[in-house]
C-alpha cells in the first residue's frame, strides 16, 4: 500500500498534467465542443500525422532547449527566467556568423554558427551570473529585464543595420543555403534540432549525474554551505552554470536561424522561453524526462490548429491549458510525502545559496551594525 | 501583597524522557535582580520559557505575586506583566524604534500615534537613563541599544517581571557595563528582574540572589553578597569531575604542526569576534579550547578551515603560510580536516544518501574520481567500509542521511574527515546532541588520531569532554585566550574563572 | 525639436501620453510595493493587469457600463491573487515559481475566453471612462490639461497611491506589514498573523494591477486585445525596484518609463530613421543598470522570497 502511494506521489506531474486537461475540458464544453473530439483531433494533429508530427518536432526543439536552459541552473538552485532573452541573443549572434563573417566551407561555417549562437547565450546568461555570484543580485529579476533588452536589441537588429533592403517589416537577409541544418523528416520543416536537444539533454543527464561537476552542481542546489565547506568554489560555479544555461538557450534560437527561419527576424519567439520553465517543472528537474516534456508541450501548440480547424474550437485554449498545467504541476510539488516538501526545498537550496553569496534580495544576517 | 514576586514549586519538565528541568524550587522576591546561573545545558532556557508561557510545565505550579496561575501563551504572560528579552533580538530593523515599540500594541486605532507612543518612549527611556532616540531606525543602533529597545518594549507594555536570556551574550565587552547598570535601575524602580546568564562577574556585578541550577536541577540558591566567584564557579561546574581520562597512553607530542598567529576578525556586526589569538598545536597533540558558546571558538574554527577570511593574523601548517589558501588547497594541499559544528548546514548535505555524503570531501581527487568522472563504484565501497568500521547504523548506504540519528551522522562525518590521513584535525563541539554511547565513539575517534600523530584542535563548550582527551586546555573568552593550562592544572575552579573573562595571573597566553 | 517646444499644445499633448502610458505601470507597481513588503514576491503582476483588462472588457460588454467593468476587472484579478496567495502563502511553494505559473495561467485564460466570450464582437468599442475636466485646474497652461483633463482612473490614481503611502507607513495595518516582510519572527512574537497579512497584502496587490488593466480596457483603448499587457507587469517590478519599495518612488519610476515610452512612440511616427527599439528598451536597461549601481544601496524587504514557518528557521 505503501508502495503504492509512493508510486502514486512518484507520478505526480503526470496526474497534474490529466487533471489540467479534465479541467481544460470544461473550458472546452463552455464553447460547445466535445473535448474527446477536441483532445481527439488535438493528439491525432500533434502526434499520430506525419505533418502534424514535424509541426511538433520543429516546436520541440527549442522549448527542449529553453527546458534545459532552466533546469541546469536550478539544479545549483538558480532560477532562470532568462530564456527568452538567451534565445534572442543566440540567434543575433548566430545569425551574424552566417550573414557577416567571410564565406568559408559550410563544415566550418556551421559550426561556427552554432558556436557563436551559444555564445550570444552564454553572454547573455553570464551577465546575471556573475552579478548575482559577486554582487548577490538576484538573477530572477536580472533575467526578466535582460529578456526584455535582448528582444529589442534583435528588433533594433532585424530592423536596423542587418534589415533586409525593401523587407515590409524587419527580417534580415536570407542566410545561405548551405548553412542550413538537414531535415529529419523529408520534405517537412522537422530540422536537426530536435536532434541536438535530445542529444544535449542525454549529455546534460550522463554529466550531472556520473560527473564531479554534476556533484558539485547538486551539492550548492541542496546546500551551499556544505559546498563551501566541502571545498567547492560556489561563485565560480554559479558564473560558470549561468553561463552554461545562457549557452543553451542560445542554441535554442541559433537552430530558430539555422534550422527554420533561415533569416533574423524581430519577435520571432513566441515565449518559448517561458515554455521552457514548463519544460523544466513538468519534467521535474529531470534532464532525462525533458525531451518528453517538450515533445509534450510542443504537441499541444503544435495540435492546437489542427484541433481548431477541425472542431472549430479556437486554439488559444492550449494556452489557458499550458496555464493549467504548470498551476498544477507546481502544487503537486508542493504537496507533502513525507516532512519535505519539494518546493520548500528549492526555497532552502536558495536561501543557502543566498546566504552564501549574500544576496541583496533575501535577507541578510539580522542585527547588522553600522 | 507579598514580597514574593514569583514562586516556582516543583516545576518539571520533559522533552520524551529526557528531564529538562526536574522539580525546580526558586523565589523570586520582587524588586531584585535574580541571577539564574548554570552552564549550557543546565535548563535555565527551558525554566525561562515555561515561565513566558512557551512551555507549559509538566508538573508543578507557579504562583504570580501570592496567587497560583497557569501561563498558557506569550500574550497571556504579557498581559499578567511578565516581558521576555530573547536572546535574539525581535526587531525589525528597518522600522523606528517608537514603530517596533507600536508593532503588534492592542488597542490602536486606523491610525499609528506615533507621537503619543514617542512621548511615553521618551519619558521612559529618561526614568531609566537610556539615552534612546525613538526616532532613530533600529539597524543604525548598536547591539547594546537594541537591547535597551527590547527593555522599553516590555517596560511599555507595562512589565513588572521582566526575564533576560542570555542578554550580555551578543554584547560588546565595553557595552556589558553599561547594560548591568540599566538592570541595577529596573531594580531599583521596583521592577523584578530575572536574568540568565553563565557569566559569573556579572552575577558578582549585578544580581542579589542567583540560583545556579546544573542538570535540570537548582543545585543551590545563594544570596550573592555573603558568596565570592570562587564558591559559584565551583556549584555551577558542580561535581568534582572525575577525570576518567581514557587510557590515553603517554604524551608524546612531536613538532608543532599548526600555528595560529595574532588572528583578527571582526563578524557582520562589525565587533571583533578574535582578539589576536595565537596558539599552536603540536603533533600527537590534543589542544582543547573550552570557553562559553560564542566567545569566538566558531570564528576561530573557520579561520582554521578557510571558511572565514581574517582582518589580520596568520594560519600555518608546517611552517608554510596558508591564511590565503582555499578551503580546497588546506583540504588536499595542506591535509587539514575539519568536523564543523553544525552537521545539518555545514557537515553533510541532508538529502544526499550516505555514499554521497561520504564522498563530499574528497570527490574531486581520486580514488574517489578520476578525469572528472565520479568513480561510483570506489565510493560505494568505501562507504559500506566506512559504516560498518563505524558503526554507522542505517538500512543501507542509498539512505539520505536526513534520516539517521545524530550520532550516527557524526559518525559518518567522523569516518569521512579521518580516513583521508590529515595531519591538523579540526574538531568543533563534536558531541552536541549525541548520547552517551556516540559520544565515547567520538572521543575514541579522537584518541586514535592522536595516537596517530595528528595535531588535533577540539573545541567545545562542554569542559568534562575537554578534559577527557585535551593534551592542554585553552579558554576562550570575548574572542581572546584567558589562558592555556594543562589537565593537572585544569581544576574547574581555574576554568570557570577563566571562562568567566578574569584572567589569572601567571596563565598568560601561550 | 525647437518647433516641438514652442508649441505648448504639442507638449501638453506629449506630456498627456507619457502619463496615460504610465498609468496602468503605476497601478501594477504600487500594488507591488504592498506585497513585496509583506514579503510575498509579486511576479504575476502581468497575470493581474491582463486579468484586470479582460474582467473590464468583459463586465463593460455584458451590461453596457464602465463600472460594471471596472467591478469585474477587479474582481478577476483578485481571483489570481487569490491563487498566489493560496500557492505561495498556503502551499509555501516557490513564489516565483506561482508567479509565473499565474502569469501562464491568465495570459491563456483570457485569450481563450475573450474569443469565445466576445469574439466577433471583439473589435467593437466598448463602453469606457470619458476624460472629466476639473473646473479652474484644468485651465493652467500646459499642465492643467495633462493632469487634471482626464477620466476617473486616472483620478482614482491620484488617490490610491498616496493612499498607499499613508497605509504603508501610517497606519498599524501598514506596520504589520513592513514588519512582516523584513522579519516575521519579530511580527509573529508581536501577536501578528503573518499568513493572513500576506493573504490581504497579496489580494490588494492584485487587485491594483487589476485596475491597471481596467484602465487599459475602459479608458485607453476600448477594446481587449490578448497579450495587451505586453510585459507592463514586469516593468512595473523593475519600477517598484527602481522606486525602493516605496508608491512614491514607484510613481516616480513609472512616469519616467511612461515618459521614455511616449518619446519612443513619437520618435517611430515623426522620425522613423531613429531606431524606435533603442528607445523601447529604455525603461529595461535603465532599471537594469539601477539594479546593477544600487545593488547593496537598495534594501529590499529581508524576508522577501522566504515562506514563514512557525517555529522554523
Amino acid at each position: 500500500m505503501l508502495a503504492l502511494v509512493r508510486y502514486t506521489f512518484a507520478l505526480r506531474p503526470v496526474w497534474a498534467v490529466l487533471l489540467a486537461l479534465l479541467v481544460g475540458s470544461g473550458l472546452i464544453l463552455l464553447a460547445g465542443v466535445s473535448p474527446f473530439a477536441a483532445y481527439g483531433e488535438l493528439f491525432k494533429g500533434a502526434f499520430l500525422d506525419y505533418w502534424g508530427l514535424a509541426g511538433t518536432l520543429v516546436k520541440t526543439s527549442p522549448i527542449l532547449l529553453a527546458g534545459l536552459a532552466v533546469i541546469l541552473p536550478l539544479r545549483a538552485g538558480l532560477l532562470n527566467i532568462g530564456a527568452e532573452g538567451q534565445i534572442y541573443m543566440g540567434a543575433l549572434f548566430s545569425a551574424m556568423a552566417a550573414l557577416l563573417l567571410p564565406e568559408m566551407h559550410p563544415a566550418i561555417h556551421i559550426p561556427v554558427c552554432i558556436l557563436a549562437g551559444a555564445l550570444g547565450g552564454g553572454l547573455w546568461g553570464l551577465i546575471p551570473g556573475y552579478l548575482k555570484a559577486y554582487h548577490g543580485m538576484n538573477e530572477v529579476i536580472l533575467t526578466l529585464l535582460l529578456n526584455f533588452i535582448a528582444i529589442n536589441i534583435v528588433s533594433y537588429v532585424a530592423g536596423g543595420p542587418m534589415m533586409q533592403a525593401g523587407a515590409p517589416y524587419p527580417y534580415s537577409e536570407e542566410i545561405s543555403q548551405d548553412l542550413w541544418l538537414p531535415w529529419i523528416l523529408p520534405s517537412t520543416d522537422a530540422h536537426a534540432g530536435v536532434i541536438f536537444g535530445v542529444l544535449l539533454a542525454l549529455i546534460m543527464f550522463l554529466v550531472l549525474r556520473y560527473s564531479t561537476v554534476g556533484f558539485a552542481l547538486d551539492t550548492i542546489g541542496k546546500n551551499a554551505t556544505a559546498a563551501r565547506y566541502a571545498g567547492i568554489p560556489v561563485k565560480r560555479y554559479v558564473v560558470g552554470v549561468m553561463f552554461a544555461a545562457g549557452a543553451l538557450g542560445g542554441l535554442a534560437g541559433t537552430f530558430e536561424v539555422l534550422g527554420l527561419k533561415y533569416r533574423l527576424y524581430h519577435h520571432f519567439s513566441p515565449g518559448y522561453g517561458f515554455d521552457g520553465i514548463v519544460v523544466a517543472f513538468l519534467a521535474t528537474v529531470n534532464p532525462l524526462l525533458a525531451p518528453l516534456a517538450a515533445f509534450f508541450l510542443a504537441g499541444l501548440k503544435a495540435g492546437a490548429l489542427v484541433m481548431q480547424r477541425a472542431v472549430g474550437l479556437e486554439s488559444t485554449v492550449i494556452e489557458a491549458i499550458k496555464g493549467l498545467v504548470i498551476i498544477f504541476v507546481a502544487a503537486s510539488l508542493g504537496l507533502r510525502y513525507d516532512a519535505q516538501k519539494w518546493a520548500a526545498r528549492l526555497m532552502r537550496r536558495r536561501k543557502r545559496l543566498d546566504d552564501e553569496l549574500g544576496d541583496t534580495f533575501q535577507a541578510r544576517t539580522r542585527g547588522e551594525g553600522r | 501583597m507579598s514580597d514574593t514576586a514569583l514562586l516556582l514549586r516543583g516545576i518539571s519538565k520533559l522533552f520524551g524522557t529526557f528531564r529538562a528541568l526536574d522539580h525546580v524550587d526558586i523565589e523570586i522576591k520582587r524588586g531584585t535582580v535574580h541571577a539564574v546561573l548554570g552552564e549550557n545545558g543546565a535548563g535555565k532556557t527551558t525554566l525561562m520559557n515555561v515561565l513566558f508561557g512557551l512551555y507549559q510545565p509538566d508538573e508543578g505550579e507557579i504562583s504570580l505575586n501570592g496567587t497560583v496561575r497557569a501561563i498558557p501563551s506569550p500574550k497571556q504572560a504579557m498581559e499578567m506583566g511578565i516581558g521576555m528579552i530573547h536572546q535574539h533580538f525581535m526587531l525589525v530593523d528597518t522600522l523606528t524604534v517608537a514603530e517596533n515599540v507600536a508593532l503588534g500594541l492592542p488597542g490602536q486605532g486606523a491610525t499609528l500615534k506615533l507621537q503619543a507612543i514617542t512621548d511615553r518612549l521618551t519619558e521612559l527611556s529618561d526614568e531609566y537613563g537610556f539615552d534612546i532616540d525613538p526616532h532613530e531606525e533600529v539597524w543604525k543602533l548598536p547591539i547594546g541599544m537594541r537591547q535597551r529597545v527590547e527593555i522599553l518594549k516590555v517596560l511599555f507594555r507595562d512589565a513588572d517581571i521582566i526575564i533576560l536570556d542570555e542578554p550580555t551574550s551578543v554584547l560588546a565587552p565595553n557595552e556589558i557595563s553599561s547594560f548591568l547598570d540599566g538592570l541595577a535601575r529596573l531594580r531599583d524602580a521596583g521592577k523584578t528582574v530575572i536574568f540568565i546568564t553563565h557569566k559569573l562577574d556579572e552575577v558578582e556585578a549585578v544580581a542579589d540572589t542567583v540560583t545556579i541550577m546544573r542538570h535540570g536541577h537548582v543545585c543551590a540558591e545563594v544570596e550573592v553578597a555573603k558568596s565570592d566567584a570562587r564558591e559559584m564557579a565551583r556549584l555551577m561546574v558542580g561535581r568534582e569531575v572525575v577525570h576518567d581520562r581514557m587510557d590515553r597512553g603517554s604524551a608524546s607530542p612531536g613538532a608543532v604542526i599548526f600555528e595560529a598567529r595574532d588572528l583578527r576578525v571582526r563578524d557582520q556586526r562589525g565587533i571583533e569576534a578574535l582578539r589576536g589569538v595565537s596558539i599552536d598545536v603540536r603533533a600527537g597533540e590534543v589542544l582543547g579550547i573550552a570557553g562559553v558558546d560564542g566567545n569566538g571558538q566558531a570564528e576561530l574554527a573557520n579561520v582554521v578551515a578557510g571558511l572565514l577570511t581574517p582582518d589580520s593574523g596568520r594560519v600555518l601548517i608546517d611552517g608554510e603560510d596558508v591564511t590565503a589558501s582555499s578551503v580546497d588547497d588546506r583540504r588536499h594541499k595542506y591535509a587539514l580536516s575539519y568536523v564543523p559544528e553544525d552537521r545539518h548546514h555545514t557537515g553533510l548535505v541532508l538529502d544526499f544518501t550516505i555514499a554521497q555524503n561520504a564522498m563530499l570531501r574528497d570527490f574531486n581527487v581520486p580514488p574517489f574520481s578520476k578525469n572528472g568522472l565520479v568513480n561510483t563504484s570506489h565510493v560505494r565501497d568505501v562507504a559500506q567500509d566506512w559504516v560498518e568500521r563505524y558503526d554507522v547504523r542505517m538500512r543501507s548506504i542509498d539512505q539520505t542521511v536526513r534520516f539517521l540519528s545524530g550520532g550516527n551522522q557524526q559518525k559518518l562525518i567522523f569516518a569521512r574527515e579521518v580516513e583521508c590521513d590529515p595531519r591538523v584535525f579540526v574538531v568543533m563541539q563534536p558531541c552536541k546532541g549525541l548520547d552517551v554511547g556516540a559520544i565515547e565513539a567520538v572521543q575514541r575517534t579522537v584518541m586514535s588520531q592522536r595516537a596517530a600523530g595528528k595535531a588535533i584542535l577540539y573545541i567545545s563548550t562542554e569542559l568534562e569532554h575537554i578534559m577527557t582527551v585535551a593534551d592542554r586546555i585553552a579558554v576562550m573568552c570575548a574572542g581572546e585566550i584567558t589562558g592555556i593550562l594543562t589537565p593537572d592544572e585544569a581544576t574547574d575552579e581555574r576554568i570557570g574563572t577563566l571562562m568567566g573573562g578574569h584572567a589569572e595571573e601567571g596563565a598568560a597566553a601561550c | 525639436m525647437i518647433e516641438f517646444l514652442s508649441n505648448p499644445q504639442a507638449i501638453t499633448d506629449f506630456l498627456s501620453t507619457s502619463l496615460r502610458l504610465s498609468i496602468p505601470i503605476i497601478f501594477a507597481a504600487v500594488g507591488g510595493v504592498i506585497s513585496e513588503r509583506s514579503g510575498v514576491f509579486n511576479i504575476s503582476l502581468e497575470g493581474c493587469i491582463i486579468g484586470g483588462a479582460f474582467g473590464a472588457a468583459l463586465g463593460a460588454y455584458l451590461l453596457g457600463t464602465p463600472v460594471a467593468g471596472l467591478l469585474l476587472g477587479v474582481f478577476v484579478a483578485m481571483m489570481a491573487g487569490l491563487l498566489l496567495a493560496g500557492l505561495a502563502v498556503g502551499l509555501s511553494i516557490n513564489q516565483l515559481v506561482a508567479g509565473i505559473a499565474i502569469n501562464i495561467l491568465m495570459l491563456g485564460l483570457t485569450s481563450y475566453l475573450a474569443r469565445l466570450i466576445l469574439g466577433a464582437d471583439a473589435t467593437s468599442t466598448l463602453p469606457g471612462f470619458h476624460p472629466i475636466a476639473i473646473p479652474g485646474l484644468s485651465a493652467i497652461p500646459i499642465l492643467g490639461p495633462v493632469f487634471f483633463n482626464q477620466d476617473v482612473l486616472t483620478y482614482l490614481m491620484y488617490l490610491l497611491v498616496p493612499l498607499s503611502w499613508w497605509v504603508i507607513y501610517k497606519t498599524p495595518w501598514g506596520l504589520s506589514l513592513r514588519a512582516v516582510g523584513d522579519y516575521p519572527v519579530a511580527a509573529d512574537s508581536a501577536g501578528i498573523s503573518v499568513p493572513r497579512v500576506r493573504l490581504f497584502a497579496v489580494l490588494i496587490s492584485c487587485a491594483m494591477a487589476g485596475l491597471g488593466g481596467c484602465y487599459l480596457v475602459l479608458s485607453q483603448v476600448f477594446v481587449f486585445t490578448e497579450h495587451m499587457s505586453a510585459g507592463k507587469g514586469f516593468i512595473a517590478l523593475a519600477a517598484l525596484i527602481l522606486g525602493r519599495w516605496n508608491p512614491i518612488g514607484a510613481l516616480l519610476a513609472c512616469l519616467f518609463f511612461g515618459f521614455s515610452d511616449a518619446l519612443q512612440l513619437r520618435l517611430q511616427f515623426n522620425s522613423p530613421d531613429v531606431p524606435y527599439q533603442l528607445f523601447s528598451m529604455v525603461p529595461f536597461v535603465a532599471s537594469f543598470l539601477a539594479l546593477v549601481f544600487l545593488s547593496g544601496k537598495v534594501r529590499p524587504p529581508a524576508a522577501i522570497g522566504i515562506r514563514y514557518e512557525r517555529g522554523g528557521k
